[in-house]
């Protein structure tokens, strides 16, 4: 896979505008799984050139962080919660909904590329459990029975965007 | 006398004083206990202190807990203050047995035909722990096997995450191929994205080989091509690197640097029915005749400088990764049993009357590089057959050896064999030593140059286990500034400069093992575990105990310029004409790829 | 606002803040005001749209002049939020809607009248309750920590200054020496919150007392612990404490550089943290020479990416070094060789946030607060099976029974409490013997479990003790970072066997071999993710030995969780074969049977053509849509 060169060039601007922080590999991966969702081997190529770290460190470092991604994400990440108070309230029920509707299992995305569903850590609204996070967004209180209607929603949602 | 500070520390009840700066392990190992260790490597280099092997059970008033002795040091534990460090305490028993057991159910089980069946560290601390069988059963971490690169063999289903060759990777050579990837249990040890290693820029120089305690990393073996050859009836000729009888005898239980292989090693090649046992040295006389008039031509035509060696194919394939634009700098002149390989196939072949194509070249070398250098199409010089058909290691040919039965102390000494290419000078024994070939290479350009002999023949100041040497010598009115390093990590500044055009230099040493050929990927393992009779600075010592043998062999010979080797004037007369003529060129020397992608 | 460069110009704007905040919640001139919670729970019930219409309503009304608006950190009593506070009457309105603003501006804000239907409900009295301070789970709380959540706008620097802000760093700048800064902090027995309980005074002694060119404080913001929020709050409530505090760390041991460490999961409070150092750079209040003395500081923010571990301090310094979080040994330990080999302390949000206080007010005014060996105040999260979940801020020395029943509201919908979890994936379960146990350091180890970070998880009969040990075991296997044998592949054997239990394939040899592999675990692991790895196991099997046993020797699942050990049942004659659980099942598994329904309205004759439902269990997944849609109660478990 050749990367666009617009796109080494953000990568590199990035590692630019991080020259002056001391250790500043974590912040770079950061901005880049930020700016365009996913980290591959060519983009780490990029960083290991432009600041001496060598790709197999990178690659480390890539692998050992959940929010780092190799591979693309769907257009919506589906993070249901499995924090303890969400977890006594049922929260893997909702997983398991999810991935028996949509055929695939927590850290896979559909075919159409539309619904990642993570299995996420705890995001702290515990009165709120079970909680999830679409995209950053949380939605309260969510119960197997409503995961139906969240996902017509998103698939409309999708196909209008 | 500079004064350490010592400390009093209690091991099982009896008071120690020791140096204040040590962790417990050291300090346990002069009161005389070897607390059983896995993962930790010389001086905690990579102390990760991951294997939870040498957990010790610390005691204060408070109760105790267990603590890596590995990286604990002594200076946090003072008798005085009621520490009490208990070795066979039961909880340490038995946690670091079960380190073990642990370490075993997510592991290979299959220790019989494993190549390290009897220098497996893992297996050696199994029994010193008492491991059980069948403990903790359960899902292993998906494996993967990588034989795609001609040097080194990648099976994960064998490490045991100890970090040793990361650290190594990146220690020795700077580029740190490998790394930890995911986490928790998946967690393996890989090339990017776990590529195979001929997939990335790895050099296969077989220093990760070197640390690895278990069969993780081993090298690609060629025995069996050996068997298959001479089943098919070839004439198979074997040849010798000169850093292989430095460190064989280590193979048969002696100590380091205690034994001259060279005249048993001869015995046990002839006992294995090889048609002819040649000694690379030849070659290595061949080589510095032609890099000699390399240089020379080089200096006087006002060409290209510095001149840098090419017998290391792990710098070759660095340079070729990652220093491609100093190609013109590089020596055309093929590794020495490369030329070995092709004047066998040509000036011996001719006067035996073989076909080259019958003719079989194994090269027992100290090097893992050196099986993807045989494969290289640039050293098929005669009739596109590959000069050297099969490289085994030093390691490899031990196994040959006892396979066939063959008792090592009981062999007689015996000579190569004197057919054209057997004679051999001090000169080319010392390549197998840093700074080996620079030495070589300057008695023979000082001759060149003055028609006189260097006095005194050696040529000290590169010698020595020092990351970078630099010297100067006058020759005929030039005074030659050379350096010599060994260590990929090491040589890197030394190339910048080139590329900065800022380099002093006419003639560099690279080698790509730091030590040189005696530290290569291939030589017999220094596991100070695994070699109790050694002191535990073993790993400080080993390289200039095996260099002091090369050093020694070439004092005690009669021939020890390259120059003055009668096969080797022979050759030329009869068949080459002179160093870098027409027939050298084709035969003895090589070209170099500029389009290898590092990643 | 203009640059603080003396401690002259800091009191000024102190004063000159102070008075324009105590007017603004006094309500002097006739003014109202009126804040919003923007704390994360919050805003996912949409508290912005409900901060913005009563910027929209009160604008319409031309009433800009008369009732300010301001967004507040968390109220911490999250399960009745949204929240709205009106002031200066202290009047709290809980479960706000937007559609409820219009309300709260005219029949309040303009008419002085509290809307009734919006105030808290007490489930004991049933009397409604007004002031905020009269709930039962705000009075017994200690605000030290929480000191300005939900009565500050975090994006105001002069709101913090108006509330006590920066007054413990102007003391200690100017009338203070280090050493005695870290005296007082000694004195006052503040033990670290992030759940070791070191003494942070001590920790601060031991990085003062190393000579270095470079020494660093660094704050540890990787909450991890699911069902833990009290960083979260604190950082999203009150930036400015926690900075202080940090600041007032770097005076005493010597560090001028300052690093806070936030999980990526928060990002409103690292947003709003950035925004907190942005303005005290703006001010003069972070850089060089702070208030014209010798003292220098700078603040900087890493952001985690999703790692458990780098909670661990030493894992946590590798990762703003860069490197996988993977824990180092100690010693030596961070106080002497920490940041890039520097002295450094990693000190947790909260203790932080505590430490402005301690200068402030003095040691004794904390340390007569708390037990013997705990002293000061401890925020925990009340989450799982409880009424009132939420932050809430008690004594140490608290009971258990205090903080579940008279705080927390006890345990809704009439269920038997089991077992309260403390600590965390590190710590163990308090059960109904523990109740009277006084929250302190120390007597929760002694009961086997740990104060950890100040996670509490509340469960009733209807969680599984074994079920609930093997979500820890997945969680520690998931996040431990693989770097020592016995946690990375211990803990992996223990969730293997833990798995044969849950699925009915356990024996008694498989939980003596748990409890041995886990003691194993325990002894010889590298930090304290492997070393407490173990400890739900080792609780719940100890309290709930019964469960375990009925899994292994029974087959049985007493709570029905435990999938394989238990089924959803469709109750043939309460069924009145609606179909909404046949429609929402994901697998299509309940169909009708031969037996007819019952009528959905009692006494009148069932629908012809409705037959009771059946689930055929073969294909059944467990995930209980069905159940949680039914209205007649037809489908349980067993």
């Amino acid at each position: 896979m050749n990367i666009k060169p617009e796109v080494k060039k953000g990568i590199e601007a990035i590692c630019d505008s991080y020259a002056n922080e001391p250790s500043p590999l974590m912040m770079i991966l950061s901005a880049i799984q930020k700016k365009y969702g996913y980290i591959p081997l060519e983009v780490q190529e990029v960083v290991s050139e432009k600041t001496g770290i060598p790709v197999a460190e990178i690659y480390g470092v890539v692998t050992f962080y959940s929010f780092f991604s190799l591979n693309p994400k769907g257009k919506y990440v589906l993070g249901i919660c499995l924090g303890t108070a969400c977890y006594v309230k049922n929260s893997q029920q909702v997983v398991d909904k999810f991935s028996s509707m949509l055929g695939i299992e927590p850290g896979q995305t559909t075919e159409d590329g539309l619904f990642t569903i993570e299995a996420i850590r705890c995001i702290g609204a515990c009165a709120l459990a079970p909680a999830m996070s679409i995209n950053g967004k949380v939605y309260p209180k969510v119960t197997p029975d409503q995961v139906g209607k969240i996902i017509e929603e998103y698939r409309k949602l999708g196909a209008e965007a | 006398m500079e004064q350490i500070e010592k400390i009093n520390i209690n091991i099982e009840g009896r008071i120690y004083s020791v140096p204040k700066n040590m962790t417990v392990l050291e300090a346990a190992r002069l009161a005389g206990y070897n607390i059983p260790t896995l993962c930790y490597w010389n001086h905690g280099q990579n102390s990760l202190a991951s294997c939870r092997v040498c957990l010790v059970e610390i005691a204060t008033a408070r109760g105790g807990r267990l603590f890596a002795s590995c990286v604990y040091p002594v200076a946090d534990c003072p008798a005085d203050k009621g520490f009490e460090i208990k070795i066979s305490s039961p909880m340490a028993v038995r946690a670091r047995r079960a380190s073990v057991e642990l370490l075993l159910s997510n592991h290979s089980m299959d220790c019989q035909p494993c190549p390290k069946n009897g220098q497996c560290e893992l297996l050696h601390v199994s029994q010193v722990v008492g491991a059980r069988p069948e403990q903790f059963l359960g899902a292993k971490t998906p494996t993967t096997l990588d034989e795609l690169a001609p040097g080194l063999v990648r099976d994960t289903s064998k490490c045991i995450l100890c970090g040793r060759c990361i650290e190594r990777c990146k220690d020795a050579q700077g580029i740190g191929i490998l790394g930890f990837e995911k986490r928790g249990f998946n967690t393996i040890v890989a090339p990017i994205g776990n590529r195979s290693f001929s997939e990335v820029p790895c050099l296969q120089c077989g220093q990760c080989i070197e640390v690895c305690p278990t069969g993780a990393l081993t090298e690609h073996r060629e025995i069996e091509k050996i068997d298959a050859a001479k089943a098919a009836g070839k004439y198979v000729v074997v040849q010798t690197a000169p850093a292989v009888r430095a460190a064989i005898a280590e193979e048969f239980g002696h100590r380091i640097g205690e034994q001259d292989g060279t005249g048993r090693m001869v015995a046990a090649l002839h006992r294995l029915g090889f048609d002819r046992v040649f000694d690379t040295n030849f070659g290595a006389d061949l080589t510095i005749m032609e890099e000699a008039q390399e240089l020379v031509n080089r200096i006087t035509k006002k060409q290209v400088l510095p001149q840098i060696t090419s017998c290391s194919p792990g710098w070759i394939n660095y340079m070729e990764f990652f220093y491609k634009d100093l190609i013109p700098n590089v020596s055309t002149c093929k590794s020495p049993h490369e030329m070995e390989g092709a004047v066998i196939k040509s000036y011996f072949a001719k006067s035996h009357n073989l076909k080259p194509e019958d003719i079989f070249v194994v090269s027992v070398m100290p090097c893992t590089a050196k099986k993807y250098e045989a494969k290289r199409p640039q050293n098929a010089a005669v009739n596109g057959l590959p000069d050297v058909d099969a490289v085994i290691t030093t390691r490899e040919l031990a196994v040959m050896i006892k396979r066939a039965g063959i008792l090592w102390d009981e062999l007689p000494e015996e000579e190569f064999d004197q057919d054209l290419l057997g004679q051999y000078t001090g000169a080319g024994v010392i390549f197998g030593a840093t700074g080996g070939v620079m030495e070589a290479a300057v008695r023979t350009a000082y001759h060149t140059l003055t028609g006189k002999e260097m006095n005194p023949i050696e040529f000290k100041p590169v010698r020595g286990m020092e990351a970078v040497k630099v010297a100067e010598v006058e020759v005929a009115g030039i005074t030659l500034k050379l350096a010599v390093a060994s260590g990929m990590k090491n040589a890197k500044p030394l190339l910048d400069e080139i590329r900065a055009g800022k380099s002093p230099y006419h003639f560099i040493e690279i080698m790509c093992c730091p030590g040189g050929c005696v530290n290569g990927g291939g030589q017999p393992f220094v596991k100070p575990n695994l070699l109790p009779h050694e002191g535990p600075d073993v790993l400080d010592t080993y390289r200039q105990k095996r260099a002091a043998i090369l050093y020694k062999i070439d004092e005690g010979l009669p021939l020890r310029q390259s120059h003055n080797n009668p096969d080797i004037q022979k050759l030329y007369k009869d068949f080459l004409g002179e160093p870098c003529s027409e027939e050298s060129e084709e035969l003895l020397h090589t070209t170099y790829v500029a389009d290898r992608k590092a990643y | 606002m203009e640059r603080i460069t003396s401690p002259e110009t800091l009191q000024k704007r102190i004063d000159e803040c102070t008075s324009v905040f105590q007017a603004k919640i006094k309500g002097e001139g006739g003014k109202r005001a009126v804040v919003v919670c923007g704390g994360t729970g919050c805003i996912a019930n949409d508290s912005v749209a409900i901060e913005e219409e009563l910027v929209r309503l009160i604008k319409e009304k031309g009433l800009e002049d008369r009732i300010s608006v301001n967004h507040v950190g968390c109220f911490g009593f999250c399960s009745q939020g949204p929240f709205v506070k009106i002031f200066p009457e202290d009047t709290l309105y809980r479960g706000v809607k937007v559609k409820d603003v219009a309300e709260i501006v005219e029949k309040d804000l303009i008419g002085g009248q509290v809307c009734e239907n919006l105030l808290y409900v007490d489930p004991v009295t049933h009397e409604k309750v007004a002031r905020q301070d009269d709930i039962t789970f705000y009075k017994k709380q200690i605000r030290i920590a929480l000191h300005g959540c939900s009565l500050i706008n975090p994006d105001k620097l002069e709101e913090s200054l108006g509330y006590d802000g920066f007054k413990a760093l102007k003391k200690a700048l100017t009338t203070m020496t280090p050493q005695e800064v870290i005296d007082e902090v000694l004195a006052s027995g503040i033990r670290g919150r992030g759940g070791g309980g070191f003494p942070t005074g001590r920790k601060w002694q031991f990085a003062a007392n190393v000579k270095a060119d470079q020494k660093y404080i660094v704050c540890n913001g990787d909450e991890g612990d699911p069902g833990a929020f009290m960083d979260r709050s604190i950082l999203e409530g009150n930036p400015f404490e926690v900075i202080e505090g940090m600041m007032l760390a770097g005076y005493a041991f010597g560090a001028s550089e300052g690093y806070f460490y936030v999980r990526a999961e928060y990002p409103i409070a690292v947003e709003r943290l950035q925004n907190a150092i942005k303005d005290m750079e703006a001010a003069g209040l972070l850089g060089d020479n702070i208030l014209g003395t010798d003292f220098s500081f700078r603040a900087h923010l890493r952001l985690g990416a999703g790692a458990f571990v780098c909670g661990e301090e030493t894992a946590l310094l590798n990762s703003i070094e860069g490197k996988r979080g993977m824990p180092r040994p100690r010693p030596p330990f961070p106080a002497i060789k920490g940041l890039w080999g520097k002295p450094t302390c990693v000190n947790n949000v909260e203790t932080l946030s505590q430490i402005p206080f301690i200068i402030r007010e003095g040691a004794s005014a904390f340390n007569s607060i708390g037990t013997e060996g705990s002293k000061g105040t401890k925020v925990f999260a009340l989450g799982g099976k409880i009424n009132n979940v939420g932050l809430v801020e008690v004594p140490m020395g608290t009971t258990l029974r205090q903080l579940i029943y008279e705080i927390g509201g006890g345990i809704p919908g009439g269920k038997k409490f089991k077992a309260i979890q403390t600590g965390g994936p590190s710590g163990g379960c308090l059960t109904e013997k523990d109740l009277d146990t006084p929250i302190d350091y120390d007597t929760l180890v002694a009961r086997g479990s740990m104060m950890g970070s100040g996670g509490a998880i509340v469960m009733d009969e209807d969680n599984c003790a074994v079920d609930v040990a093997h979500f820890y075991m997945s969680f520690i296997c998931d996040e431990s970072c693989g770097k020592c044998s016995p946690c990375r592949i211990g803990t992996k054997r223990l969730y293997e066997m833990l798995t044969l239990v849950t699925e009915g394939k356990g024996t008694e040899q498989t939980l003596k071999d748990m409890e041995e592999l886990a003691n194993v675990i325990k002894a010889g692991s590298l930090c304290a993710l492997g070393q407490t790895a173990a400890n739900p196991i080792l609780s719940t099997m100890h309290n709930f030995p019964e469960e375990y046993i009925a899994h292994v020797t029974e087959k049985k699942c007493p709570a029905h969780v435990c999938k394989n050990l238990m089924s959803y049942q469709i109750i043939k004659d309460k069924c009145v074969g609606c179909t909404l659980c046949a429609r929402n099942c994901p697998v299509s598994c309940i169909s009708a049977s031969d037996v007819p329904a019952r009528p959905m309205v009692p006494g009148k004759p069932a629908l012809p053509g409705k037959f009771a439902h059946e689930i055929d269990q073969s294909k059944c997944i467990k995930c209980g849509s069905c159940m949680a849609g039914c209205r007649f109660g037809a489908i349980v478990k067993q």
